[in-house]
């Protein structure tokens, strides 16, 4: 920090050294209003999009491309309303979400994996056909 | 929070040896010494103590909606004979709710920002217009849930909609926690104005409610586009 922002600092009466420092945080923390626009925007496209393909019944590919739209939006969201980025004081956040993020994957892709196992060694003609 | 601490830590900093010259005439200039650094640090440090600890919350809430996806996942085609998801969902029904919900989750980054100003008005403004859209996508909701169980798709009419049902109303239940606890804010504004404790609170309930909003991308995607899809 220079010499000049220091002398501001100091002299100024204590509300405003609070507001100072806690507006710094704030800025940082809540991002500008532009962002929000931006991500609001991206996340309408994001959601009409996939709504219109289900709803028009374009059949090209419907179920991979939702899941890529759904993806895509979830990103814009952390990115743009939840601020998520790569600084210093974000670290720990980061952290936190790519650790969820991945355990998230092993839950979801685990369960489908296994379940359809399941099924498809355990079809309901041959639990019939065991009990008959 | 980095710049905050910085601008605390700063008057402190400066009275290291090393250090002389500028720092040495600003100590006189300075209003009430380290007590309020000290103090100003406390504050920087709760803040961001608690936003990390509500962070890790929100993530290890998102392994619970985690565990019921994966069990929507697998049940979503054990109808037992009963309704199918194309005959029960309505998509321009979602939509509206969709919409509903993402403009509120704008509405409430922008109360944030109009705390970030200290505009009192504005934030109490913001959030009432948060609410509101909030309550319009419970309303459809439970409206949508009403509707199932009298047409006899109820919970208990088959796994899917057993899956359905705990996970939509699982996330329904969040939004009306949010509800309460923005109502609770609201008077809490009104009542005390901007302190350091209502708006690392406040904060929190930005995160939240942009939080449940993620988590409707996944349900309105996995549950409601896939099953008509």
């Amino acid at each position: 920090m220079s010499a000049a922002n220091e002398a501001v600092v100091s002299q100024a009466p204590h509300g405003a050294v609070h507001r100072a420092a806690h507006g710094g945080g704030h800025a940082a923390a809540h991002g500008s209003r532009k962002s929000y626009v931006i991500g609001f925007l991206l996340a309408i496209a994001l959601t009409v999009v996939p709504f219109g393909l289900v709803m028009t019944h374009s059949s090209i590919g419907t179920p991979l491309l939702i899941a890529v739209f759904a993806l895509a939006q979830i990103g814009v969201h952390a990115v743009y309303f939840l601020h998520v980025d790569r600084s210093e004081a974000q670290r720990w956040n980061l952290t936190a979400l790519v650790f969820t993020a991945i355990v998230v994957c092993i839950i979801l892709g685990g369960s489908i994996w296994i379940m359809h196992n399941l099924y498809v060694n355990m079809m309901p003609g041959m639990m019939q056909g065991s009990i008959g | 929070m980095t710049t905050g601490t910085t601008m605390a830590h700063g008057g402190a900093l400066a009275f290291e040896p090393g250090y002389a010259g500028p720092a040495e005439a600003l100590r006189d200039l300075r209003p009430a010494g380290d007590a309020v650094d000290f103090e100003l640090e406390h504050h920087a440090d709760t803040a961001s103590i608690a936003q990390l600890g509500f962070w890790i919350y929100l993530m290890s809430d998102c392994l619970l909606f985690a565990g019921l996806f994966a069990t929507y996942s697998v049940l979503h085609a054990r109808t037992a004979g009963g309704p199918q998801p194309q005959s029960l969902f309505d998509l321009r029904y979602v939509l509206a709710e969709t919409g509903f919900l993402l403009v509120s989750s704008f509405t409430c980054g922008l109360a944030t920002l109009a705390m970030g100003r200290r505009s009192r008005g504005a934030t109490l403004g913001w959030l009432a217009v948060t609410f509101v859209l909030g309550l319009a996508f419970l309303g459809m909701e439970v409206h949508e849930f009403a509707h199932m169980i009298a047409d006899g798709a109820g919970p208990g009419r088959s796994a899917f909609l057993s899956s359905f049902f705990t996970l939509v109303a699982t996330h329904g239940l969040h939004v009306t926690c949010g509800l309460t606890w923005m109502a609770i804010m609201m008077v809490l504004v009104v009542k005390k104005g901007f302190t350091p404790s209502t708006e690392s609170r406040l904060s929190c309930l930005s995160l939240f409610w942009h939080f449940l909003d993620i988590i409707w991308v996944g349900v309105f995607s996995l549950v409601y586009l896939f099953g008509v899809s």
